[in-house]
Formats: C-alpha cells, sequence, structure tokens
C-alpha cells in the first residue's frame, strides 16, 4: 500500500524540535493513554491479584489452588460446556449459511437473518435465561405442554434448568447465530471458477464439495469452531442470571470469589482464576491464529 | 483488496458454486427457524397468561406499553436512563479517541497498523469477567477521584467494543482510499482541520455509523461488569424486576429484542449502502 511520508505533508517538521512536536505519534497517544489504563492495567491487576495475598505479599498459594478439586471441576465443566455447544453450535450454523448459498446478500431472508444472528449471538445474555425459564422452566411453555399433552415430564430426575446441563440450549442459542455471523463470510469467498473448473473435469456436486469445498473451507470451520468455544468459555450472563448461587462454572466461579472474599479459605482467589481462565483464551485464540493464517490462503 | 464483498457475493449468485435444492434449503432453514422461534413463543405466550384463572389477556402488555407501572418499577426506567447515557457516552468516546487514532495511523504510521488491530481485537481474548477483577480496583480509585457517576463505567464499555467498532471503521478505511483524497485535498491548499471534517468524515460516515450502532447494542446488552461493580444498568434492573415480577421482566425483553433487531437491520441497510457506492 502507498504512503506518504510524514515528512512530505507535515506543514512544518524542517527542524528537529519541530518534527518532534508535529509528530504525529502525537495522534496515538491519548488512545495509547486510554487503553493502558482500562486494558493492560486491569487486566495486569486480575492476573497480578492471583500472586498476592491479603497482607500484599508474594504467594503462590492462589495459584496452587488451581489444583484444587473444586477449581478443576469448574474449569472441566466449563471446557466441556464450552466444547459440546461449539460444536452443536458450528455444526447447525454451518447449514444454515450451506442453506443460504445463493441467496442474494440484500434481500430481505438474508438482512432478517443477519439482524436476528447480531441480536442473538451480541445481545442476549440475560434476556437468554428469561427465555429459556419460560420454555423449560418448571411452569414453562414446553415444559407444561409435554406434561399435559404427552405425559412426559422433563424434570423427573429433578430440575436440571439451573446446573450446568440446563446452560446448554440457552449457550447454543447463541452459538448458531455467532456461527452464521463469522462462517459466512468464508463461504461467499468459495470462487465459482473453482466448481465451473471441477464440472468442466466431469466433476458432480458432490465431488465439488468433497474435493474443493471442504478441504478449502476445514480451517475457517475450525477457526470459527475455537471462536464459539471463546465465546462459550467466557460467557458469564446468562449463568448468572439462571441461578444466583450456582458456582458450576468457572465464571461464576469468580462471582463467588469477587462477592464473599474467602472462597475455599483463600482471598484474591478470583486472581487465580483468571490467570486460569486467560491461560485457556491465549491457547484457544493462538490455535485460531494460526488456523487464520492458513484460511486466508484461500480469501484473496 | 478488501473491503468489496460485494463484488464476491455476486459472482457467486451467477453460476458456479452449487446451489442447494429447495427442499433442502427450505428443509434446513425450516427446522432451525423453528427450533429458534420457540423460545420467543414461549415467552409471548408466557406473558399473556392469566394467572391462576387460566386463559390468556394482554393486561400486562397494556400495563407496560401505557407505563401504568407501579413505584417498584421505578428502578426500571432509572436503569433505561442510565444504560442510555452510558450508549451515548460510549459513542462520544469511540468518535473521540478510536477514530482520530485510526485515521493517523492509516495516514502517517502504516507500521502501526498490525499494532493497532491487534490491540483493538485484544479484548475478544479477555472476558469481561476476567476483566472486571482487575476492574474493580481502577473504579476504587476513578470513584474516589470523579464521583461515582454512572457514565465512568463507559470507561469500560469503550474496551469492551474495541473490536466491534474497529472493524466496522477498518472495512470503510479500507474501501475508500484514504492517502489519495488526503493528498488530493491538501495539494488544493486544505488544512488538517478541513481535510477531517469534509473529506475524511463524510466518507467514513456509514463506518461510523454502523460502529456507533453496534457499540449501542453492545452497551444496551451489558450486564457482566455493571452488575460486579454493583452499577445499574438495563440488563441489572432486568434480573431484580425478574424476582419480583417475571411477566414484567419478559415483556421488557421482548420490547427490547424487537429494538436491538430494528437495531441492527438499520446498521445492515447502512453497510450495503457502502458496499453500493464503492463498488
Amino acid at each position: 500500500m502507498a504512503t506518504v511520508d510524514p515528512r512530505d505533508s507535515a506543514p512544518r517538521g524542517s527542524t528537529r524540535t519541530a518534527g518532534l512536536i508535529s509528530s504525529p505519534v502525537w495522534g496515538v497517544v491519548p488512545f495509547a493513554l486510554y487503553v493502558l489504563l482500562f486494558l493492560a492495567l486491569p487486566t495486569g491487576i486480575a492476573l497480578g491479584t492471583g500472586f498476592v495475598d491479603g497482607d500484599g505479599a508474594f504467594t503462590l498459594d492462589n495459584a496452587a489452588a488451581l489444583a484444587d478439586p473444586f477449581v478443576i471441576s469448574g474449569f472441566t465443566t466449563s471446557i466441556m460446556l464450552s466444547a459440546v455447544t461449539a460444536i452443536i453450535g458450528a455444526v447447525l450454523g454451518a447449514l444454515v449459511c450451506y442453506a443460504l448459498i445463493g441467496m442474494r446478500s440484500e434481500g430481505a431472508l438474508r438482512s432478517g437473518i443477519d439482524a436476528v444472528s447480531g441480536v442473538l449471538a451480541q445481545f442476549g445474555g440475560v434476556m437468554l435465561a428469561f427465555a429459556f425459564v419460560a420454555t423449560i422452566g418448571i411452569q414453562g411453555f414446553i415444559t407444561v405442554l409435554l406434561r399435559d399433552q404427552f405425559g412426559i415430564d422433563i424434570f423427573a430426575d429433578g430440575v436440571w434448568l439451573y446446573e450446568s446441563p440446563g446452560l446448554v440450549l440457552p449457550y447454543i442459542y447463541f452459538q448458531v447465530p455467532l456461527m452464521i455471523i463469522i462462517f459466512m463470510p468464508a463461504l461467499e469467498a468459495l470462487k465459482p471458477q473453482w466448481a465451473e473448473a471441477s464440472a468442466t473435469l466431469g466433476g458432480t456436486t458432490a465431488t465439488f464439495w468433497w474435493r474443493i469445498g471442504f478441504p478449502v473451507l476445514a480451517p475457517s470451520f475450525l477457526g470459527s469452531l475455537l471462536l464459539l468455544f471463546a465465546n462459550a468459555f467466557s460467557s458469564y450472563a446468562t449463568a448468572a442470571a439462571l441461578t444466583s448461587q450456582g458456582q458450576s462454572i468457572v465464571p461464576l466461579q469468580i462471582r463467588a470469589a469477587l462477592t464473599s472474599e474467602t472462597l475455599l479459605g483463600r482471598e484474591n482467589l478470583a486472581g487465580a482464576l483468571a490467570l486460569g481462565m486467560i491461560v485457556v483464551m491465549a491457547i484457544v485464540m493462538s490455535l485460531y491464529a494460526l488456523l487464520q493464517r492458513r484460511a486466508s490462503r484461500w480469501q484473496r | 483488496m478488501t473491503g468489496m464483498p460485494g463484488a464476491g457475493t455476486r459472482a457467486v449468485t451467477g453460476t458456479g458454486i452449487p446451489t442447494p435444492g429447495r427442499l433442502t434449503r427450505w428443509g434446513i432453514l425450516g427446522i432451525i427457524g423453528l427450533i429458534f422461534a420457540v423460545p420467543i413463543v414461549a415467552m409471548v405466550e408466557f406473558t399473556l397468561r392469566r394467572g391462576l384463572v387460566g386463559g390468556y389477556d394482554f393486561s400486562r402488555w397494556i400495563t407496560v406499553l401505557t407505563f401504568n407501572l407501579g413505584p417498584e418499577y421505578r428502578v426500571l426506567g432509572t436503569a433505561i436512563g442510565n444504560s442510555l447515557v452510558l450508549a451515548a457516552a460510549t459513542v462520544v468516546l469511540m468518535l473521540v479517541l478510536l477514530v482520530p487514532t485510526m485515521i493517523v495511523v492509516q495516514l502517517k504510521l502504516p507500521k502501526l497498523r498490525r499494532v493497532l488491530e491487534f490491540v483493538c481485537l485484544l479484548p475478544i481474548s479477555i472476558p469481561a469477567i476476567v476483566l472486571v477483577v482487575g476492574l474493580a480496583p481502577v473504579y476504587g480509585v476513578i470513584s474516589r477521584a470523579a464521583g461515582s457517576g454512572v457514565w465512568t463505567l463507559a470507561l469500560a464499555y469503550g474496551i469492551l467494543v474495541l473490536p466491534f467498532a474497529y472493524r466496522a471503521v477498518q472495512s470503510n478505511l479500507d474501501a475508500i482510499d484514504v492517502t489519495t483524497l488526503t493528498e488530493a485535498a491538501r495539494s488544493l491548499g486544505a488544512s488538517w482541520p478541513v481535510v477531517i471534517a469534509r473529506v475524511l468524515l463524510p466518507n467514513l460516515r456509514s463506518g461510523l455509523l454502523a460502529g456507533a450502532f453496534i457499540s449501542v447494542a453492545v452497551v444496551l446488552g451489558e450486564f457482566t461488569i455493571a452488575s460486579l461493580l454493583n452499577r445499574q444498568n438495563l440488563q441489572t434492573a432486568l434480573v431484580i424486576v425478574q424476582k419480583d415480577d417475571p411477566f414484567i421482566a419478559v415483556i421488557v425483553t421482548l420490547l427490547s429484542l424487537l429494538v436491538a433487531v430494528a437495531l441492527l437491520l438499520v446498521i445492515g441497510a447502512i453497510g450495503r449502502g457502502t458496499t453500493r457506492r464503492t463498488s
């Protein structure tokens, strides 16, 4: 990309001091300060407090709590929940993207699906909890329907909506829309010439998908799957609104640690839990970056 | 160049990529659409129930839509006000801090582009629940220095919307040739303020609008930070109201989902406006 040498277009800048004063670097200073104060500093504090005890002295005690069975079960549940909902969400979302191939992106159906997906993927949170209480809560629409019309009691083994299995359906409800948003551009980047080339060489539709479509889309699909995982793993609002006491997943454990101060008899446990979450997120997002590089090969 | 998604889409529609058959297409969309409609229908059914008597009526909707709620729901009004203040403050923050930085980097500091992109997309990798652990002490200092006004929360929300706002504005920056536009204006004698106000901002209008709308949607839906810093916004108030009267909370939920869909339809229309003009 062509760029302008700052010295060519800057009105002043002939002498060294003037150049320093009118340097474009000053333009990014306010933003840099803001990001330092509200992104870098809080993240640093969150990770740092895990290594400090109640009196401010350095300790590995909290980090050691990451090996506590209670914390390990939190991470296991979080990771399982994120993996299951990411896989189901990715498959269903990709199916919707497939069904939308060939639809005009300006058309009413596509615009409608885009808007609804955006809302459900980013705006849901607390509201999804209400939606599912109204659907499969004890007096929910589906619960009552199944009980009165078919004699099926979905809560025969106890009410699971407010435990971690109850999070699966609400999470899928925001994972599928997110998949539609992030996977659709990859499908749209498939080049028609490839299909024509395949057809010219005698390939069928099935050949196209097996030999060209799936291999080209695989990195994008796996990348989207990782983003969905990250999305579920860091999600807090839906679970918090469903259960006011639960500590089944890590974000809820952080809430408990923040509000009660002494979870597992330790102060600053929230910091250690935050550290654990960041480690998982860092692994997932690095893998995502790798896959993204691979996927971009075909998107030029 | 990126920034011209319209061109690719149109080619696909013509020939080429095998499209699904009618039955497959409408089968998939129908089944998944139906599954996604169930909770919405359930919410509507729930709000229409007539308590122990059985049957349905619109009494609760009428109460909400005529603002006929008792004083115990005043928290909801305050909270909606707070959320709107926060949305406005966050958008201002984005326009004042992020946008000028993006323009400076695009024009003068191309080497910083990757750094800026990395920083702006970083909040995706840092869960809000992690951020809030570190924000608690930061806000301790802020409320001592600047009081605990609602608007202060916008400083944290500005970080949350960074990835969304950045993407919206950057795709607009990529679609227009900023360098040429600027050189042309400068060589005709325009000063920098004039270049920004009369050349760049009008060309970036759709990106800025889309960025602003998505920021508003994110702020109106935010719960994690507000709830754990004990601030009142739309979402935290809904959780409180839901404990007293779940029906009212569900009605407000349905209404805000509607508003949000409308908001995103507007974003979509703006986005298509950009591609049509630039391609």
